[in-house]
Formats: C-alpha cells, structure tokens, sequence
C-alpha cells in the first residue's frame, strides 16, 4: 500500500526539513510524523521519505534500526513501556513488568491480538526519582505499584 | 544557612516567560553582548564551571577550542539525551527553568560564534520537550531569539535555537554519537581525534555542552566568576543536581553546593533507607560509575575531585542506593544487560564483551556460576575497558570490575567450585566421531 503524507503533515515535514543545512538530518523528525500519521514505519513510508529527502532507502532504514522508538511493525493502541532498569528494579519494576505480562498475556514487544495493546520492557526513562514507572504511548505514571499500575491499564478504553 | 540555588531557583511558575524577566531573565545575555567572547570565555574559564554531564571537564577551556576564525559555520550542541540510569536531572531544568537554558544557549553560542544550536532532547522525553518548544515558541515571539534578537539587544549577532529529537539510543549521549544523531545517520560514536571544536557538525567546528552546565552560564555573566567559584570545593566549584533513586525515603533531584557529604545526602536530604535499613551500595553518579561499599561512604564529599580518590566519579550525580537485602548479582546482572542493550556494536570488545558478560552473569544469578566465571567476568571487563571508539566501553566494564573487585564476597557465595552442566545436545552425544562434518549416525 502506497504511503504519503497527508497536507498538513507535508507542512510539518517541511518544518523539520527548515531547520538544518542538508535534508538528511530531518529523517529523525519525519519518522516520527510519518510514525504517527501511518502508526508504524512500513517500507512504503521508508520509500517516501527516501524520496523526500533524496537519500537511499538503506539510509532511512539504517536510522529505523538503529534507534529503539520506531515500530518496524503495527503496535497496540496503547503501546505500554515498563522501565526495569536498577532504579525501577529497586523498587519494584519487575513486579510491574511482571504483572503487565500477566494481565494483558502478550511478552516483551508483543501485541493483543485485537491490536489494543502491545508490550516493552524499556531502558532508564529518566524516572529514577518517581520509580517504579510505566509509560503509555507518550505519557509517563510514575510512582506506581503493583495495583495503581494495574487500575491504570484496566481503565483504558 | 539559606542554600542557594542557581539551576532550579525555588521561585514558582519560573517557567513562564514573564515570572523569568520579572527576576532578572535575560539581563546575563543583555550583558554579554556588551563584552566580547573572549571576556566570557575568560569569565567562564576563571569560574571553574566544569560539565555537568560526565566527564567534569572545565566549559571554559572546551570553549577556547573552537577556532576563532569564521570560515567555517560553528555549531552548538546542548545535550539533553539524558539516558544514563539513576539520571533524571535535566528535565527539572526543561520543566521548571527552560528560559535560564535558552539564555544560557544565546550567551554561549556568542561567546564561540555559533549562529545555530541543537538542544538533542532524548525521544521519550515526549512532555519535556513540548514543555521546552513551548519556552523556545516564547522567546522567538518576544525577540530574544532568531533575527528579532539583533534589535531586542542592540547587537549585530543573532542565533537560532532547534529542538532535535532523539528515538531512544543510549549510545547519543555520547558527543561524536549524538552529532552523527542530528545529522540523520546511525548513531555510532567517531574516532577522535578530530576533536569535535575541529571537526563536528558536517565537518565544522562544534562544541557539545550539557543541559546543567549551560544553565549555569547566566548567573556566571550576571554575578561574576568570583562568586561562583566561591561555591562549594574550589577545584569543581557550583552546585550540582543530585538525583537521588533507589532505597531511600525521598528519592528526587536536590541542588546543593558541590563537596556536600554523600551521607549527608542520603540521610538527610533524602531522608535516610525505609526501614532504617543499612546501605550496602552506592552508586554515586549514575549505573556507569563505580560502586562504593555502603560501609565506606563516610566523609565521602560529592565531587569530582574527591570521588576520584575515593575510587569512583562523579558522572551525572545520579545517586543509585541500595539496602543490606539488595541482591547485587542481580544489580549487576541488569546493568550488564542494560549496556549489552545499548552497545551500537561498532567496536568488537564492547559490542561481544558486554553480551558474554551478560550471559556469565545471567548464569551466576540462576546458580549455574562456577568460581572461574568470577574471574573470567574481570578479565572480560578488562580487555573491553581502553579498547573501544567511545566510554561505553569503560561504562560496561566499570561497574562489572569494580562492583566484584569491592563485594566479591557476594559473588563467590553464589558460585561453586565445579560446576556440571547438563549437555542438552543430545546429537551430539550420539554422533561416532568428533568431526561434526560428518553425517550423523545412529
């Protein structure tokens, strides 16, 4: 399925383009436009930004592999993160983890069936001081345990 | 004694465009302008300002760098990737005082002749980095950044201020990793040298600073080096954000003078361990650094100075503290997991060393360990640390070697002497010959 980008999300990968000297350096940018418009980055949207930007395919894939934040396939609606790492372990990440894996039954990077959610164990996100945490799509719960965390996923839609 | 505090100022709603100027906002860049780059580079040098995101190297010194020539576009770059673990200081700064680090980003790319800066904010950081576009959208519609600045403070220099947002690598912390970052590519560290004030952004001059250190600058042009340099150990002058995590009551980031006690930070800003448990462990700034003994950490000031003789390092101040029940195979068993994790794999003993560390310690941690898996796990740390492009190497294996070297107790308790180990391949076992070329028989 070929992919482009809507009217207002060309003005915004514009923007991205406006602000360095090259245009390959806004392929970070435009990945997460793309990511966002698209839900995650096909290799249709890696030939379209491509063609934007000029640059190879390879290039815009090397950069979608490289870094951990785009989806190389479709996630769930809530795309949860539970951070494991010492802080979060310390207090508790694991049981969050734990009981995530539980409750929704899918592992790490894994998606419901019905494409509600999907499940990541991250890396440090900066929560240390308000750990345990879990992150959903873009908002951060901090300062969670085991209970809060699972009231928050039994109140999502 | 009133501490003060010169990154995060306890005034409310300082983040707002108005509350800043009416406490002086802006006045430090005002004041720039009317000296020339050298005099701030002077001023800074003589304040002792060291950087906030690792290395505590002097911001004066990285600054007089740069070429003074103009042949070349100069670039700065703010970095805000904050991934280390048991980090969590800079988006204090992006949430409570964005304009204090925009000011700072005017001043500072004057005083190297930078006309664009790059604030490299990591990609989770989703609401911090809306929170600072929005300070940065205020400052452009009320001139004090981009052309309108020319008029605003009676200058023939202007500068343009760009959020670049990463996409969750550890490794863009790291300036050669984080300038390949912003220019699009994979983020994998350079071999220095060229430095970056020689070669950086597109090959042109660019300097890296982090978040903490450039929001020091103001307050530096405002009340002069002499005053900072009075604050806290003369040798890493300032204060510093302690971001305190783990087994303590009040875990979070406080700013207190550089030197400040390490137990007075645990015991007293941070309200001590629940349970008024005893600490085994201390991380003093952030997972790459170091571990000390919990029964060591007396008199222990917190700087950078003193760290090194006490065998660790300052890193980012991210103090990581665990109780008497902590299980540190464990500790230590994440952390490796983490840097095998976050490794970009270019340098081959960073990119094998640290999941064959894993593996070892992942082994001892399911009681499978034998006593040479100790050792091996040393000698494993040892041939990664020194030999890799960039410090992700040293930040695998320090906490591997130092963290055996200072609870080896604790390791060996958990590994035997022999150990037996189940063959699985039953294949194997049933081939007639050791050549494994040879077709299997049964």
């Amino acid at each position: 399925m070929e992919f482009k980008f809507t009217t207002e999300n060309i003005e915004k990968v514009n923007k991205e383009i406006s602000k360095y000297p090259t245009k390959l350096p806004a392929v970070m940018g435009i990945l997460y436009i793309a990511q966002e418009q698209n839900g995650w980055i096909s290799m249709e949207v890696i030939k379209e930004i491509s063609n934007i930007l000029e640059v190879t395919e390879e290039e815009v894939f090397g950069v979608v592999t490289f870094y951990t934040m785009y989806h190389q396939k479709p996630m769930g609606k809530y795309h949860i993160q539970v951070c494991t790492n010492v802080s979060c372990m310390l207090r508790g990440g694991y049981e969050i983890w734990n009981s995530m894996k539980d409750k929704i039954g899918i592992g790490n990077l894994g998606v419901t069936e019905d494409q509600k959610f999907s499940l990541e164990e991250v890396e440090c996100m900066g929560s240390c001081g308000t750990a345990p945490m879990l992150a959903i799509n873009e908002d951060y719960y901090e300062n969670l345990d085991k209970e809060k965390a699972l009231q928050i996923i039994e109140s999502l839609k | 004694m009133t501490m003060e505090k010169i990154v995060l100022p306890d005034i409310e709603n300082l983040h707002q465009l108005d509350v800043y100027l009416k406490n002086g906002g802006y006045s430090a860049a005002q004041k720039a302008f009317s000296l020339t780059s050298d005099e701030i580079i002077d001023q800074v040098k003589k304040s002792g300002l060291r950087g906030r995101g690792g290395a505590a190297f002097s911001a004066g010194i990285k600054w007089s760098f740069m070429p003074k020539s103009n042949d070349k576009p100069k670039y700065l770059c703010i970095n805000g990737d904050e991934s280390e673990p048991g980090s969590f200081k800079d988006r204090q700064v992006f949430e409570f005082n964005p304009h204090q680090l925009i000011e700072g980003t005017i001043i500072s790319c004057f005083a190297i002749g930078a006309k664009v800066s790059y604030v490299y904010i990591r990609g989770e950081y989703h609401k911090w980095i809306k929170l600072f576009q929005k300070a940065l959208d205020d400052a452009y519609a009320n001139n004090f950044v981009g052309e309108g600045m020319k008029q605003k403070f009676g200058t023939d220099f202007s500068c343009d201020i760009y959020i670049h947002k990463g996409a969750g690598a550890y490794i863009c912390g790291e300036e050669t990793s984080l300038m390949n970052s912003i220019e699009g590519k994979r983020g994998y560290p350079r071999i220095k040298p060229p430095f970056p004030a020689q070669s950086g952004l597109w090959g042109n001059p660019t300097t890296i600073n982090n978040v903490e250190t450039i929001t020091n600058i103001p307050p530096i042009i405002n009340k002069g080096w002499e005053w900072f340099a009075s604050i806290g150990e003369p040798k890493h002058p300032g204060t510093i954000l302690f971001g305190i995590s783990g087994h303590v009551n009040k875990p979070g980031v406080y700013e207190l003078p550089s030197g400040t006690l390490l137990t007075e930070l645990i015991f007293n800003y941070a309200g001590g361990v629940p349970g008024n448990k005893k600490v085994k462990c201390v991380i003093p700034g952030g997972s790459s650094m170091p571990p000390l003994r919990g029964d060591q950490i007396e008199g222990i000031k917190m700087d950078a100075e003193s760290l090194k003789i006490a065998g660790s390092a300052i890193g980012t101040g991210g103090v990581i503290v665990m109780d008497e029940d902590t299980d540190l195979v464990k500790v230590l068993a994440r952390i490796a997991k983490f840097y095998y994790h976050e490794s970009c794999g270019q340098c081959t003993p960073c990119r094998e060393g640290t999941g064959w560390m894993l593996k070892l310690l992942n082994r001892i941690v399911r009681g499978e360990g034998s006593k040479k898996d100790v050792d091996l796990l040393i000698s494993v740390a040892n041939n990664i640390d020194g030999n890799t492009v960039c410090a992700l190497g040293e930040a695998a294996a320090w906490p591997v070697k130092f963290m055996i070297q200072r609870f080896r107790d604790e390791f060996d308790a958990r590994v035997k002497d022999e150990i037996m180990i189940p063959v699985l391949n039953k294949v194997h076992s049933m081939r007639k010959t050791a050549n494994p070329l040879s077709p299997v028989q049964n």
